[in-house]
């Protein structure tokens, strides 16, 4: 590698192991010792577990402890999580809950610190540099993204371009005059950006462009190629959710081998999403979280639904902090077709990049001779509709080479009439799987 | 001279046409002229029709998904070559057939050709300074 390493804090993301464990253990002990005193939902949860702080010893004990889900932060909502009165709060974030309430979560000034400082540390490693000009496409607002990245940068003494998301033409004018380098949005935002590079025949390397912080949505090794290539950029992932802070938790550095973890800050295990028993390291599963450093939303054992895995191995480029891999999709409504993991919120979002509005679908997924094949039923509406045979079969061709780049497995698409998909009082089905009958 | 014309997606599946005709039948449309292009899985049903507005406002409606488009109609002579001379006209002043259907008019001494073009303007000035006949609106929509 040419470009020399940066790290943004030695100390704490080389730290020997051996020390980090002691850490964790410390700030373990602290953080159950907190949510016991202030947090009726896990006083509850240690006297039905008759498990109390004081009773962990190391960090294997934690395994004695039940989950946290996602229901929990419903029943508690809004603020029945919260460690601390809300005075010393300082900002309020919320996830975006597909149904239902959303999830909110709060921040003290210290845990608005840490997470500038976490996010400081994954644009480091991506190679992001004072000399950097950030173009944040994330929107602003409740969602966690936007806000994360714009202390992280700030912190590091970029400068920052907080455009937020939407109106592509704007996006790219900016980009252009402005003289953007990093790129921080979604990876499918990402091939957008880079189709209406190409439709307005602009020369991605006339472009500043340099680097890509892609985040919020599972993406595949596939499309990192083709965001690399099209944008004539490094595309690095990183992860997190607002429920354990929001972007920060893991960013992968400039070798692209797995997505550094703030251990110092979170402890993850990986369990097996039906057993909820806790696997040998390397092994494949969910991804559960504790915060190890949280004042007003410390979360123990969270369920965060995503499936990976976690390589302890120090890195090539020095740091000691486990690197997760690329996240698999979520435990909920994960699909697998020839082998591959397909979900249908990654569906969801091309559809919705290349309709302009929000799609109604369905996924026909069946096998025959032994060999998966997976349907996607788009209902048309007046944005897709042409008049034109060529351009409406063009307009199929297309939505599949886009859905075979993204998922990594090809898909046919099929064009029906509105109103012709099975609901569901109310709500679509999305997935019907043949396979299983 | 531009006639509004009704584009409607429907999928290939039995009955679908019927669905359409019998729609605007009880709504007392009246079709002018048809077109179908298809593939295996869709179609595009092309309609001319007396009343275009109250067409779309009922196709809606009944949740179909429709786009309305301009074509031009023209009088094409009962001769042998009639055709060619037009297409001829048009590939010299560069416009593009999208594509094309004919009906025969109710008096029956012409066929009445229905064109789609990339470029309708132009293309109605070609024909009209080649001396073609295109039909009025009216004439076509209440034939
Ligand atoms: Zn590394």
């Amino acid at each position: 590698m040419d470009v020399p390493v940066k790290i943004w804090n030695r100390e704490a993301e080389c730290l020997p192991r051996e020390e980090l464990r002691q850490l964790q253990l410390k700030r373990l002990q602290q953080t159950l010792t907190l949510v016991a005193n202030n947090v009726p939902c896990y006083q509850a949860k240690f006297k039905e577990s008759g498990f109390q702080p004081g009773d962990l010893k190391t960090l294997k004990d934690l395994q004695h402890l039940p989950f946290t889900s996602k229901e929990d932060l419903r029943v508690n909502y809004p603020y029945g999580m919260f460690a601390v009165p809300m005075r010393e709060v300082v900002r309020i974030h919320s996830s975006s809950g597909t149904t239902g309430k959303p999830t909110v979560v709060g921040y003290t000034k210290a845990d608005i610190n840490t997470w500038t400082e976490l996010v400081a540390r994954f644009m480091t490693a991506a190679g992001v540099t004072p000399e950097d000009i950030v173009h944040i496409a994330f929107g602003y607002g409740l969602f966690t993204g936007a806000f994360g990245l714009h202390y992280g940068s700030e912190a590091i003494g970029a400068s920052v371009i907080p455009i937020s998301g939407g109106n592509t033409e704007k996006q790219l004018m900016i980009m252009q005059d402005y003289r953007s380098s990093a790129l921080v949005c979604t990876p499918s935002y990402g091939l957008t950006l880079a189709d209406r590079i190409e439709k307005q025949g602009i020369d991605p390397r006339s472009l500043a462009l340099r680097v890509g912080l892609f985040g919020a949505e599972p993406w595949s090794e596939q499309m990192r190629v083709e965001l690399e290539q099209r944008l004539g950029i490094l595309a690095t992932d990183n992860y997190g959710l607002s429920e354990i802070m929001g972007p920060g938790v893991a960013g992968e550095c400039l070798f692209k081998q797995g997505m550094h973890l703030a251990e110092d800050h979170f402890l993850a295990e990986i369990i097996d999403p039906d057993t909820g028993e806790v696997l040998p390291d390397g092994s494949v599963g969910e991804l559960v979280i504790t915060s190890l450093t949280k004042q007003a939303f410390p979360m123990i054992r969270y369920r965060t639904r995503d499936i990976t895995r976690l390589n302890y191995a120090v890195c090539e480029c020095g740091r000691t902090l486990a690197r997760m891999e690329k996240t698999r999709g979520r435990t909920d409504d994960m699909l697998i077709i020839k082998g591959v993991n397909v979900f249908p919120t990654q569906i969801e979002e091309v559809l919705f990049q290349i309709e302009g509005c929000e799609p109604h679908y369905q996924l026909i997924v069946d096998r025959a001779n032994n060999m998966d094949s997976l349907e996607v039923q788009v209902e048309v509406n007046e944005n897709i509709f042409f008049d034109e045979m060529k351009q409406q079969r063009q307009f199929v061709v297309q939505a599949e080479k886009r859905l075979a780049t993204v998922l990594g497995v090809s898909a046919k698409v099929k064009l029906v009439e509105p109103a012709s998909i099975t609901r569901h009082e109310g709500k679509a089905v999305r997935v019907i799987d043949r396979r299983q009958q | 001279m531009k006639v509004e014309q009704i584009s409607i997606f429907i999928e290939n599946k039995s009955g679908r046409l019927a669905e359409v005709t019998g729609v605007l039948g009880d709504n007392g449309i009246n079709i002018r002229a048809l077109s179908l292009a298809d593939t295996s899985d869709f179609g595009i049903l092309r309609l001319i029709v007396d009343d275009s507005e109250k067409a779309l406002k009922v196709l809606r409606e009944q949740q179909f998904t429709v786009s309305i488009t301009h074509v031009i109609g023209v009088a094409v002579p009962d001769s042998p070559g009639g055709l060619t001379t037009i297409l001829q006209i048009l590939d010299k002043s560069g416009v593009n057939v999208e594509y094309m259907y004919a009906f025969v008019e109710r008096s029956g001494d012409n066929a009445v050709i229905i064109f789609r073009f990339d470029d309708i303007d132009e293309a109605i000035t070609a024909l009209a300074n080649n001396g073609i006949n295109i039909l009025p609106s009216e004439r076509i929509t209440s034939i």
